[in-house]
């Protein structure tokens, strides 16, 4: 387990490394960006700034989602969204579950119904 | 909170909530609309327990479920997923029908994690608060999935370590 946060830090580390990455969570800083947008403000091909954003979304610094054809970077704040991230899953998880319990719970009333009517017979 | 319709033809599903109450202390609440004798049941007879405690979705197997529900009796739950087994076990230290559950979840090398469950019956609505205690804050971040339950997510961390290890930067 220590190991993992410490291969965690290296990422974040080794993100930022590089002055573009730098540059690039400091602009994403000021609001949310497109790649292509990225790409123009740091003179760099699409491919070049897709793979610093690769980087940078591995290391959990940023986030980004498509939508359309268009991909938008925003500031990823690791900590709280991995947990908040968590317990919806964990959440969901326990959601299931009691889904299936009151099934389990609903056969088990309608056998106790079916009962009791059979005993007043 | 939930929604209250009296149908019974179709229940509506209750809310579940989860919230973190310290750095060791995880609590799930839920309604179950059913009096609290049958959740009880539900929740400690393996044939009954092996039918809900498992969801779907998640693609794991049970392969064997035994409970001796009583103060000092162990549990044991088998599961596998794709290749692999996976073990979880403890003790029931508190059993009190119908409205506590209290046992350990010993499979971890961190210390044991204590599980506490209440029933609160109201009106024929059972009120299920599952509260885990874990023993450290790590065991609980490691449970979180903010490292331990992501392998791939550390292979692909180790992919990218090797990478930067290996590039200049531009």
């Amino acid at each position: 387990m220590v190991q993992c946060v410490q291969a965690n830090f290296d990422a974040s580390f080794g993100a930022l490394s590089d002055a573009t990455r730098r540059g690039v969570l400091e602009q994403l800083g000021r609001a949310d960006a497109s790649i292509t947008a990225l790409a123009q403000r740091f003179h760099m091909t699409l491919t070049g700034m897709k793979k610093h954003v690769g980087v940078l979304e591995q290391a959990g610094l940023v986030t980004t989602e498509k939508v359309g054809r268009v991909r938008t970077c925003r500031l990823g704040l690791r900590g709280l969204q991995e947990e908040a991230e968590w317990i919806e899953r964990y959440r969901q998880l326990w959601s299931a579950r009691f889904d299936e319990l009151d099934k389990v719970v609903e056969k088990l009333k309608r056998k106790e119904r079916v009962d009791g009517r059979k005993k007043r017979k | 909170m939930d929604e209250r319709r009296e149908s019974e033809a179709a229940p509506t599903k209750n809310h579940t909530t989860v919230e973190r109450r310290s750095e060791r202390e995880l609590v799930v609440t839920r309604t179950v609309n059913g009096p609290a004798r049958l959740v009880f049941e539900a929740w400690t007879k393996a044939d009954l327990f092996r039918r809900w405690w498992v969801p779907r979705s998640y693609g794991l197997t049970l392969l064997s479920c035994e409970m001796d529900v009583r103060v000092g009796g162990g549990y044991r739950l088998v599961f596998s997923h794709q290749d692999s087994t996976m073990e979880f076990f403890g003790t029931y230290l508190e059993v009190t029908p119908h409205s506590r559950l209290v046992w350990t979840n010993e499979e971890g090398d961190g210390g044991m994690t204590v599980t506490t469950v209440t029933f609160d019956e109201i009106a024929g609505r059972t009120l299920v608060v599952v509260h885990d205690l874990y023993p450290s804050k790590e065991a609980l971040d490691a449970a979180s999935g903010s490292t331990g339950a992501m392998p791939e997510a550390l292979d692909q961390l180790d992919e990218l370590l090797v990478s930067l290890g290996s590039t200049t930067t531009e």
